[in-house]
């Protein structure tokens, strides 16, 4: 392949990783392998990117996910409560997944929603002003 | 000094679906008058505006717009950075959500002055939200013929803040981890692949139509003797009313957070992000520019009942989480000052915490490589200085609790 070609199809990696992110909800590591092939990349060059951005995971996923942002803003608007409730009603703590793998319940760096806050992203859908009545809808609207 | 609307004028004006709001709102005057001048006219007009970068860093926009049109090679790119990561900052949302066609115009503006055939918006993950949108404008631009010389794609994040460091974000274009680079080469001579690349914050841009459209002497009238024009403020925390607003350049701080955001019983303000700096509330008369704090434009709010050390323990976390990693002094800085910062939010802390965390601000302001690393200090070192006895007397307990456990040391 000419070099030209080989850079700029690296140009796409982090596409295609978020792309495999939406549709199987983690990236595999078989799906490391391949797409390192395919761009002809090292493993460990793709692993590198697949791990460094947030949004990503190695590990498989529910298949909602939320993100609550714990940033400044969000926490002195109680982000904690919005945390605390979602624990309750599922049963799992952030970093975790319902067993039945509907939803998983992650932590957020800012999502720039501060002027809503508390704050979280339901499958990259913003969600603001969060009570705890609003969250057990907006759980329970969950597939 | 007063509310201004020039970057926000028609935010929530028109409707940011339908291009014909836009130009009834003298939409694409200003790119069509600047495809009648010559390319270093249109760079010589934002010169003398006096416009400065409002990503944060606050670097003259007509400047860099010239070195970039001076650098030799064919392919050159701009790049719009709407990756603004910065805690309490909002502003780009808000632009972004209620007027893409400026913006859009302001693109084709500045390709047409540095002669740049391919755009980038760089778009952060969190903002996925936004891209429906933004790709919408795009193709009725594009429609109604305005974007004949320039191809304009977003590229989307995937959540790393440090992304908004310019060199960072060149890097997760190029498909990488988005670390920072060694500067110099800065981008305007070797950016994106190797080559020259102009970077703009998102309110950078915002400006450009209106400063072609009533002149670089309109525009230079309005803020301080440094800072020209307007600032869009994200206000946030402990206020009646959180928002966006835009006030000239030099008005003070209790202007924004008292008279328009309604905030009570301040203690401190923080002005730009997480590396911001820190206002208590005795300085809330503190006018905002270039000059004096300004960052991104975040303010964020702490009312009386909030702990300091709390506060700083938790910037100092997302500092850390959001170190990229490639430096030491950053990495292993922000990791060393959580652990005594955590130390002493738990009532653990020791005498000489004091002593090392201003030791290690020194090393980490001179030795890092980006803005994270060398800022990251800031808040730190600014809450020592206003609220030294929270730190001073969370280590009096820390030592008296130990006391009661009959451990001696310190």
């Amino acid at each position: 392949m000419p070099r030209k070609v080989k850079v700029r199809g690296r140009e796409y990696l982090l596409a295609l990783l978020r792309e495999e992110q939406e549709k199987a909800g983690y990236i595999s590591e078989q799906f490391i392998e391949q797409t390192a092939k395919s761009i002809d990349l090292s493993i460990s060059e793709v692993y590198g990117v697949a791990t460094f951005y947030h949004l990503l995971s190695t590990r498989p996923l529910g298949r909602n996910v939320i993100h609550v942002c714990k940033c400044i803003p969000c926490c002195l608007k109680s982000s904690q409560l919005v945390v605390e409730t979602i624990q309750e009603k599922l049963g799992i703590v952030p970093g975790e997944t319902t067993l039945d793998g509907r939803i998983s319940l992650q932590l957020i760096n800012c999502i720039g929603a501060c002027d809503q806050a508390p704050a979280m992203l339901l499958n990259h859908e913003l969600h603001g002003s969060l009570t705890p009545a609003k969250i057990a809808q907006i759980l329970e609207a969950c597939p | 000094m007063p509310e201004k609307r020039i970057v926000l004028k028609n935010c929530q004006v028109i409707d940011p679906r339908d291009i014909y709001t836009y130009l009834e709102y003298d939409g694409f005057k200003a790119l069509t008058q600047a495809l009648g001048m010559t390319p270093e006219a249109v760079i010589a007009e934002v010169k003398a505006s006096g416009l400065r970068g409002r990503g944060g860093a606050g670097f003259p926009c007509g400047l860099k717009w010239e070195l970039a049109r001076k650098s030799s090679g064919v392919e050159k790119y701009l790049i719009c950075n709407a990756d603004e990561g910065e805690v309490g900052t909002f502003k780009d949302r808000y632009i972004l959500q209620h007027d893409p066609f400026t913006l859009i115009e302001a693109m084709a503006i500045a390709a047409y002055a540095i002669s740049v055939k391919q755009a980038f918006i760089y778009l952060r993950a969190e903002y996925h939200y936004l891209l429906e949108g933004l790709l919408d404008a795009i193709e009725q631009v594009k429609a109604k013929g305005f974007l004949a010389h320039l191809n304009i794609e977003i590229r989307e994040g995937g959540g790393a803040y440090i992304c908004g460091e310019e060199s960072a974000l060149m890097d997760s274009i190029e498909g990488k981890r988005g670390e920072a680079r060694f500067k110099p080469p800065y981008p305007p001579s070797k950016g994106l692949w190797g080559k020259p690349t102009i970077i703009n914050n998102v309110e950078t841009l915002m400006n450009i139509p209106a400063i072609l459209l009533n002149g670089a002497r309109w525009f230079n009238q309005i803020g301080t003797d440094k800072s020209k024009g307007t600032k869009v403020f994200s206000v946030s925390g402990d206020v009646a009313r959180p928002g966006v607003c835009e006030f000239v350049m030099g008005s003070r701080l209790d202007e924004i957070v008292v008279d328009w955001a309604n905030a009570r019983d301040i203690k401190m303000v923080q002005v730009g992000g997480a590396t911001g700096g820190i206002i208590p509330y005795s300085m809330i008369k503190t006018p905002l520019a270039f000059e004096t704090v300004l960052g991104s434009g975040a303010v964020t709010v702490f009312d009386k009942s909030r702990d300091t050390l709390d506060f700083v323990s938790r910037t100092v976390e997302f500092l850390a989480e959001e170190s990229c990693g490639k430096c030491t002094p950053c990495r292993e800085g922000t990791e060393v000052m959580l652990e005594i910062l955590g130390r002493l939010t738990r009532g653990d802390g020791q005498q000489e915490d004091i002593q090392t965390l201003e030791e290690l601000s020194n090393v980490m302001s001179l030795s890092s490589l980006c803005g994270l690393g060398q800022a990251a200090s800031i808040p730190v070192m600014d809450t020592l200085k206003y609220f030294r006895n929270e730190y001073e007397t969370r280590i009096k307990q820390s030592v008296f609790l130990r006391s009661l456990r009959g451990q001696q040391w310190q």
